[in-house]
């Protein structure tokens, strides 16, 4: 296996890009369409909003949609009733029926809630949409979203836009060890690293947005996120060494000169 | 003359019309929005018919850039 070879599948497409990237906070169309190239996504999200009377252009009348999927989101949602009632406006828009389901259950932190996310995804299975569930980072959570038939699960890392990293290796792991749906860290990534060390616990992609529009250049954040996924995925396939309390040498310890 | 409530504003028509003539009236671009009407979503091959009238409440969307 090598970078060029590499592929995953989520809900029966099959991806070489494990990066999915949001399309918020840029400075206008041309530098999100430049990040967005650069970062190699073959998925990008978007979210749902009153269309602005006044606005000239439309995302979607530049957004290359041959070769972007577009994830609908349900940010701002705060109920099940919300997110539901949003996705079915999507789904108008003439997307896929894979969707990025959010409820929010917290302004402050923008923390999920688990509770109306589980009741949202049932009614949008039932409804025929792919759903991909943005969670907490907690494997019981995780185990009934995929029961229910979520087709990938999407611990946060850390909270939304925060930049902090994955807070917590050891609940991403076990979301992973149990996992028969691809895992997707989503959310709180804020610099290459924290997307290698996400690939490198073995999550099947990452989703972040942030991380990159706020970056002081995007274009380059992009890359480097595409580079930084690519490596954690190399690393965790090639298995790391183990780890050592004390020092072992590299060079032969025999055949010094005296 | 029929008051609608568009995107949270009130709105004055000149005459109850069908969703597809307010989305020409509003100069939008019917294949990049999506209408729903008291809360119901009106299908676009339905947009031809469906009356815009007073009271209504529409609710037209569309894709942002968003995470």
């Amino acid at each position: 296996m090598n970078a060029q070879t590499d592929t995953w599948t989520l809900a029966g497409r099959t991806l070489r890009s494990r990066l999915i990237v949001g399309t918020g906070k840029y400075r206008d169309a041309i530098e999100t369409k430049a990040a967005l190239k650069a970062s190699g996504a073959e998925i990008v999200t978007v979210a749902l909003r009153r269309v602005d009377l006044k606005a000239k252009d439309n995302l979607l009348s530049w957004i290359d949609r041959d070769r972007y999927t577009l994830l609908p989101n349900t940010a701002g949602c705060y109920s099940a009733d919300e997110a539901v009632r949003t996705l079915r406006l999507a789904r108008e828009l003439g997307i896929a029926d894979i969707v990025k389901l959010e409820v929010i259950g917290d302004p402050k932190t923008l923390f999920p809630d688990n509770e109306e996310t589980l009741k949202a995804a049932k009614i949008l299975l039932h409804e025929g949409f792919t759903v991909l569930p943005y969670c907490t980072d907690d494997p019981v959570v995780c185990r009934k979203l995929e029961a229910l038939g979520c087709a990938a699960v999407m611990p946060l890392a850390a909270p939304i836009g925060s930049g902090l990293g994955i807070r917590n290796r050891h609940n991403i792991r076990l979301i992973i060890e149990q996992a028969n749906v691809p895992v997707i860290v989503d959310a709180g990534v804020g610099t290459a690293s924290d997307a290698t060390v996400a690939m490198e616990l073995g999550c099947d992609g990452v989703l972040m947005n942030t991380a990159i529009a706020k970056a002081e250049d995007p274009v380059q954040m992009a890359e480097a996120m595409r580079l930084g996924i690519i490596a954690g995925r190399l690393a965790y396939q090639a298995g790391r060494m183990p780890i050592r309390a004390y020092a072992n040498a590299s060079s032969p310890t025999g055949g010094l000169i005296e | 003359m029929p008051t609608i409530v568009l995107n949270g504003e009130p709105r004055q028509l000149r005459a109850p019309m069908t969703v597809a003539e307010l989305i020409s009236e509003l100069s939008l671009d019917p294949r990049l929005v999506a209408v729903e009407r008291n809360r119901e979503i009106v299908p676009r091959a339905e947009h031809g018919e469906a009356l815009v009238d007073d009271g209504d409440r529409l609710e037209i969307v569309t894709f942002v850039g968003g995470g």
